[in-house]
């Protein structure tokens, strides 16, 4: 882990010198999107955590400004509301020169048919260099990935997957850890307890992938009507008292509650939810000592997690999530686009054979 | 048109009530006039099927689209049409029309809707609808969640002795749903109902139906709890029917995987137990019919995301070479299968068809049960082509059909 930092930093397109630990050129990450954490191998995982560590140095360096994707254009087509992560991709595109244009889609009338893939067809004879989607139906990605010529990135697809905020949680709980002395390259050993919406939460199936690829132990707590079915097969451990959960927890990450997809009620209020599955200053001390606490925003202060916890510098790394946040989708962005780029090693063909 | 001159079909393995027997098969005037030991007479049209399955024609018990070329490659006659069309079947003058409308050589019965416009509340004019033409009333899609709505159809229906056909699915637990809860719903974080959903809505139907003393079927029955409901409330003698469409016995929710609509039915696939489930009810009987559901959508309703795309799949043209997959694994046998495809449905229809009896309508299906052939989608004679079963090689092809002892297709 220490090593990181600085074995990534190769240029460009990070070929895959003789020191890498990684597959040679494109054979690194041979995929044209990105999706979901399900496609991801341990080791791509590790390879995008790996690129982002030059961006996370860049970004807190005086000049924020790389021109890697200079002259590409990229689209962010977010069918459904977002602040942060639209902000997030805008920067992390701007940051490494391409040409960054935002297509704020109402969501009702591209609900139907056809539209969503007219609108896919149309941004592909627009020769988007990458499509970055958020959109309110699982799969709907997938979809719009299936009829485009250029890389596409989910930013998150109805209650399916959010696969670059598993990433950059990855990264910034590896970073804390890091700086704590505790540092390794991956989680094992690491119990992380995931509590709130699982049941909407794309994020919390993402990170459950993520994390458990990284070798951690997750939990999952949430009250029985916001738990999916058979979460246990996808290798989580599902807890409703949150106590228990808490028990023995090295993170803990606080979800929001996604009303905009509940219907009809699923919890009696705000309050009682704040009284069971709230993180207090005192739920938080059942955790192992010093455990981390995460949230990927936007928080609802005083329901699922007090100031006084999400405040806390030394405990809390809501902050640098963000902050990561930008790094990853710098990476994700420039490896996704090293192909039509024509990186050394990257110009192959997907899954084909070739000459580096 | 009516049929001309009597047909004789000889060298033929003849799918009877009784068992597969080896003869020859005599109809005239339009209906079977003999059956095993008979030969031609001067004038006959004969047709030699060496050593071919006859079949009775397929009787489709609750078909969404009248969509004859499918039919007719499926070696279907004669289909039962669910009320949910555009508009709804919910008026004598439209039941009436669509049950001519595919005359003469597809028979078309049309099962009328049991509330008006299919909302559940207001009770259609049933009995208008039977003079009609109506052979059955149907709840469409949807479960009736109002249970004295049901309860009232129900003995509307027993009075006027009409079949109740019930979609069985709660309702309120099945909300939005798109797909069965469970690992591939929760991987794939689709908006799920438990399974349960269908064995309540059997549950309460059944105690209506027996109320009523109405003769119930539900269309679609995908569960283990809900098939047992079934199978004890027969040993009862309550006058409850279930059917099943090959999706069902052959699949499981695995095949969502990947967000493939046209794996997107309602009800949801299930979990491969409930798979083996409705596997083992159609051994024991406990299901009595296996029909198509054909339900032909377009790209504008398929190509979607999961959850928007529309359910339903376009299951015309794969009913018998699926269901032979039943008699091949010795699940059951061929006459067996045959009481399930064509006597069963005729029988909840209250129609004179269906079996290779002396006296019914000389609807018959020549069958080479061993000709393979691969299910494409884009190749598919249906109004559209989606299938699950896309890309899958089957066996078991209609090669000749007759309505009324007329052939089909000239």
């Amino acid at each position: 882990m220490t090593s990181a930092a600085s074995s990534s930093g190769s240029a460009g397109g990070g070929a895959g010198g003789g020191g890498s630990r990684y597959p040679a050129g494109g054979h690194a990450f041979p995929h044209r999107d990105l999706t979901g954490i399900a496609q991801l191998e341990r080791h791509e995982i590790l390879y995008l955590l790996d690129e982002a560590e030059q961006w996370v140095e860049l970004n807190r360096s005086a000049n924020k400004r790389a021109e890697h994707l200079s002259g590409l254009t990229i689209i962010n087509a977010f069918f459904e509301n977002s602040t942060r992560t639209l902000l997030s991709f805008e920067i992390a595109g701007k940051r490494l020169g391409a040409d960054v244009v935002n297509m704020h889609a109402a969501t009702s009338s591209t609900k139907k048919g056809e539209t969503l893939i007219d609108t896919a067809i149309t941004l592909n004879a627009m020769r988007a260099d990458a499509i970055v989607i958020r959109h309110g139906s699982s799969g709907a990605v997938d979809l719009i990935a299936s009829k485009v010529d250029c890389p596409v990135l989910n930013a998150g697809d109805g209650s399916h997957e959010h696969p670059t905020q598993a990433l950059l949680d990855a990264l910034a709980l590896r970073h804390a850890l890091e700086e704590r002395g505790e540092g390794a390259e991956d989680f094992t050993g690491l119990t992380v307890t995931i509590c709130g919406d699982i049941l909407h939460s794309r994020v919390a199936r993402s990170n459950i992938l993520c994390l458990q690829a990284m070798g951690a132990t997750v939990r999952v707590c949430a009250p029985p009507a916001l738990m999916p079915a058979a979460i246990e097969r996808m290798g989580a451990e599902p807890f409703t008292d949150f106590d228990a959960a808490l028990a023995g927890s090295d993170v803990v990450m606080m979800l929001r509650l996604q009303s905009e997809r509940m219907s009809g009620q699923f919890i009696p209020s705000a309050r009682e939810y704040h009284h069971l599955y709230g993180l207090t200053a005192d739920r938080l001390d059942r955790a192992a000592p010093d455990a981390l606490v995460m949230h990927p925003g936007p928080m609802n202060r005083g329901v699922e997690i007090d100031s006084d916890v999400a405040d806390r510098l030394d405990r809390s790394i809501i902050t640098r999530q963000v902050e990561m946040g930008v790094a990853i989708r710098m990476a994700c962005l420039d490896i996704l686009t090293r192909r039509s780029r024509g990186i050394e090693g990257w110009s192959g063909e997907l899954g084909k054979g070739q000459w580096v | 048109m009516k049929q001309q001159r009597a047909l004789t079909i000889t060298n033929a393995q003849l799918v009877t009530p009784g068992g597969v027997v080896d003869g020859s098969l005599r109809c005239a005037d339009g209906a079977l006039f003999a059956v095993g030991d008979v030969a031609a007479e001067g004038g006959d049209e004969t047709v030699d099927a060496r050593g071919g399955l006859v079949l009775p024609g397929l009787v489709d018990f609750g078909v969404f689209a009248i969509d004859k070329p499918a039919f007719h490659f499926g070696g279907i006659t004669r289909a039962a049409l669910m009320p949910d069309q555009s508009p709804p079947l919910d008026l004598p003058s439209r039941v009436s029309y669509i049950a001519k409308s595919g005359k003469p050589d597809l028979w078309v019965h049309p099962l009328a809707a049991a509330t008006r416009a299919l909302d559940g509340e207001q009770l259609a004019e049933l009995g208008l609808m039977q003079a009609a033409g109506a052979r059955g009333i149907a709840t469409g899609r949807r479960w009736i969640a109002d249970s004295g709505t049901m309860l009232r159809v129900l003995q509307y229906a027993a009075m006027l002795d009409l079949v109740v056909v019930a979609h069985a699915e709660d309702a309120a637990l099945a909300g939005n749903a798109a797909a069965t809860a469970g690992e591939m719903a929760t991987r794939m974080g689709l908006p799920s109902a438990p399974p349960e959903a269908e064995a309540l809505a059997v549950a309460r139907d059944i105690a209506l139906a027996e109320m009523a003393g109405a003769r119930l079927h539900f269309r679609q029955v995908t569960t283990r709890a809900a098939l047992d409901l079934v199978r004890t409330a027969k040993a009862r003698g309550v006058a409850v029917t279930a059917g099943v469409t090959p999706a069902h016995f052959m699949l499981s929710d695995l095949e969502t995987g990947g967000f493939r609509t046209f794996a997107r039915l309602s009800p949801p696939l299930r979990s491969e137990a409930d798979r083996q489930a409705v596997r083992e009810a159609i051994a024991d009987g406990t299901i009595d019919v296996i029909s198509s559901g054909h339900d032909p959508r377009g790209v504008e309703d398929k190509r979607l995301p999961f959850a928007d795309a529309e359910p339903g799949m376009a299951g015309a043209e794969t009913l018998l070479a699926l269901s032979l997959t039943l008699v091949r694994d010795a699940v059951i046998d061929h006459a067996r299968l045959a009481d399930l495809l064509c006597a069963a449905p005729a029988r909840l229809l209250g129609i004179n068809a269906g079996s290779l009896a002396p006296g019914t309508e000389a609807d018959i299906a020549l069958v080479d049960p061993d000709k393979p052939w691969i299910v494409s989608s884009a190749r598919m004679q249906a109004a559209a082509g989606n299938t699950p079963f896309d890309g899958q090689p089957v066996q078991g092809r209609v090669t000749a059909l007759w309505k009324g002892g007329v052939h089909v297709g000239g």
